[in-house]
């Protein structure tokens, strides 16, 4: 266990590498209840939102998510969201668990014209993610999950117990976030993972699904290459560096916190890319370690790095000026190991089956 | 969580087996199960001299690196090779398979193998982990 955002949380519940497989291979479950939400409720809310985040809220059609950015008027990362419209009337914003504080603050001041709540405390949130996912979760929800697209949600019971279900994730797998009361997480959780053993889909035979904790939730995005805030984003990064200027929706009608900064930046190029990394020795490069041009002096910075369970080495990302080309060192306790640049993400399903 | 009768401890949360001059080092239990997946271990060079309490490799798991220390001052006799292929084997028998390398303890001016003071019992090490939570 760990202390994580004032929340008490699993590193891992037996093995963090048969956690991360389970995902890849079969499904897991995932406790996320540390996550914030905070509703955005009223006619105004969509236009509220689009004011107070860069991406464009009031666009969504209800039942459908996106994931966005809250930007500073410097157009620095405060958090990375995901966005649920879940009526006409109702946006979830879903933050981490470090900065939902800050997240509620900006919404407040930002969403004059919404009622914003912060719903954190009376939602449960578990994921249950991988390609065996939608079977499993089929046996105990009375969602059409074959009608759910990817970044859709839909309200409906999972266990018989009222529950917004998304088909969102963290992983880099197909899989699903349901949100649930936290009266309700219990038997939820108990119903999924009686499925996946139902479904001979969690492991061994009669076996329940697998619960995975927080070391394969890191290994499992950052082989997605999806950013993790404190890691690839922070109030010093704009959405253009992390490579997801996609996200900053300047083309959508109105101010917003940060457009004419992120307008300028996305003029001007990013000065820091973000770069995948597969190290040639089984040395791994971490959070922090320098990276090194061919010559050897610093140009860049590891943010996040770990050993690969899918690919079986080490990988990473790490921000490096722009311009500057592969192979790098990096800088693992004083002693150069090599790294070849590779395009991100490390791992995508769709070319693996 | 283990902590056989028979072997030594170090703060560092190592365990020594000493067979007449010769120490055959690994980590322990404890160690194992807080470092997560071991999967890659660094090992020294056989024929190499270490010293007591200084690093000698280094031990990679999936959330973290960690250091490696000889507690012995010696020579290096012999290293877990089957490590290099299985690295898993440090999380299955941390006392067995798992070992890491053995050392020659070089002799104290009495002409006996030397072991450093501050090796611990088990009821130390025992003592230790349950201290450190």
């Amino acid at each position: 266990m760990t202390e994580f955002a004032g929340w008490l949380m699993p590193l891992r519940y037996g093995s963090e590498t048969a956690e991360h497989n389970a995902v890849r291979s079969a499904a897991a479950l995932f406790d996320l209840s540390h996550m914030g939400e905070i509703a955005v409720t009223g006619p105004g809310a969509g236009e509220a939102l689009d004011y107070a985040v860069c991406g464009w809220p009031s666009a969504l059609a209800p039942g459908r998510a996106r994931y966005t950015m809250l930007c500073a008027p410097d157009g620095g990362v405060l958090d990375d969201l995901v966005i649920y419209r879940q009526a006409a009337d109702r946006f979830l914003v879903v933050a981490n668990a470090a900065n939902t504080a800050r997240v509620l603050g900006e919404l407040e001041k930002r969403c004059a014209d919404a009622a914003v709540r912060d719903e954190t405390a009376v939602t449960a949130l578990i994921a249950i993610q991988g390609p065996n996912a939608s079977r499993i979760l089929s046996l105990v929800t009375d969602v059409p999950l074959d009608g759910l697209r990817y970044y859709a949600g839909a309200y409906g019971t999972v266990a018989g117990r009222p529950a917004w279900i998304a088909r969102t994730g963290y992983t880099g797998e197909d899989g699903f976030e349901i949100f649930c009361s936290p009266e309700d997480a219990e038997p939820v959780w108990t119903a999924l993972s009686g499925a996946g053993g139902a479904g001979g889909a969690g492991g061994a035979d009669g076996a329940a699904l697998p619960a995975a904790g927080l070391a394969a939730r890191d290994t499992l995005r950052l082989e997605a290459g999806m950013p993790l805030y404190g890691n690839e984003l922070g109030p010093d990064v704009t959405p253009y560096e992390a490579g997801l200027g996609r996200v900053v929706r300047l083309d959508k009608p109105g101010d917003f916190v940060g457009r004419a900064a992120l307008a300028a930046r996305a003029a001007e190029g990013p000065r820091r890319t973000l770069v995948g990394l597969v190290a040639r020795s089984r040395r791994v490069p971490r959070h922090g370690y320098a990276v090194l041009s061919s010559a050897g002096t610093p140009v860049g910075v590891v943010t996040s790095g770990a050993p690969s369970p899918t690919l079986g080495v080490p990988i990473a990302m790490a921000y490096v000026e722009t311009g500057a080309a592969g192979p790098f060192g990096i800088d693992v306790r004083g002693k150069t190991e090599p790294a070849d640049v590779t395009q991100l993400p490390f791992y995508d399903r769709s070319k693996q089956r | 969580m283990s902590v056989p009768a028979e072997l030594r401890y170090t703060e560092e949360h190592e365990w020594v087996a000493i067979d007449g001059d010769t120490a055959s080092v690994g980590i322990t239990d404890y160690a194992a199960q807080s470092l997560g997946d071991v999967v890659y271990v660094s090992l020294p060079a056989v024929g190499s001299t270490v010293s007591a309490g200084e690093p000698c490799g280094e031990v990679e798991s999936t959330k973290s690196v960690s250091d490696l220390y000889s507690p012995v001052d010696g020579e290096v006799t012999e290293v877990n090779e089957e490590l290099d292929d299985d690295p898993g084997l440090v999380n299955a028998e941390p006392y067995g398979a798992g070992w890491m390398f053995r050392v020659r303890i070089a002799a104290g001016p009495d002409g006996e193998a030397a072991l450093p003071p501050g090796l611990l019992s088990p009821a130390e090490y025992d003592e230790l982990t349950k201290s450190a939570g």
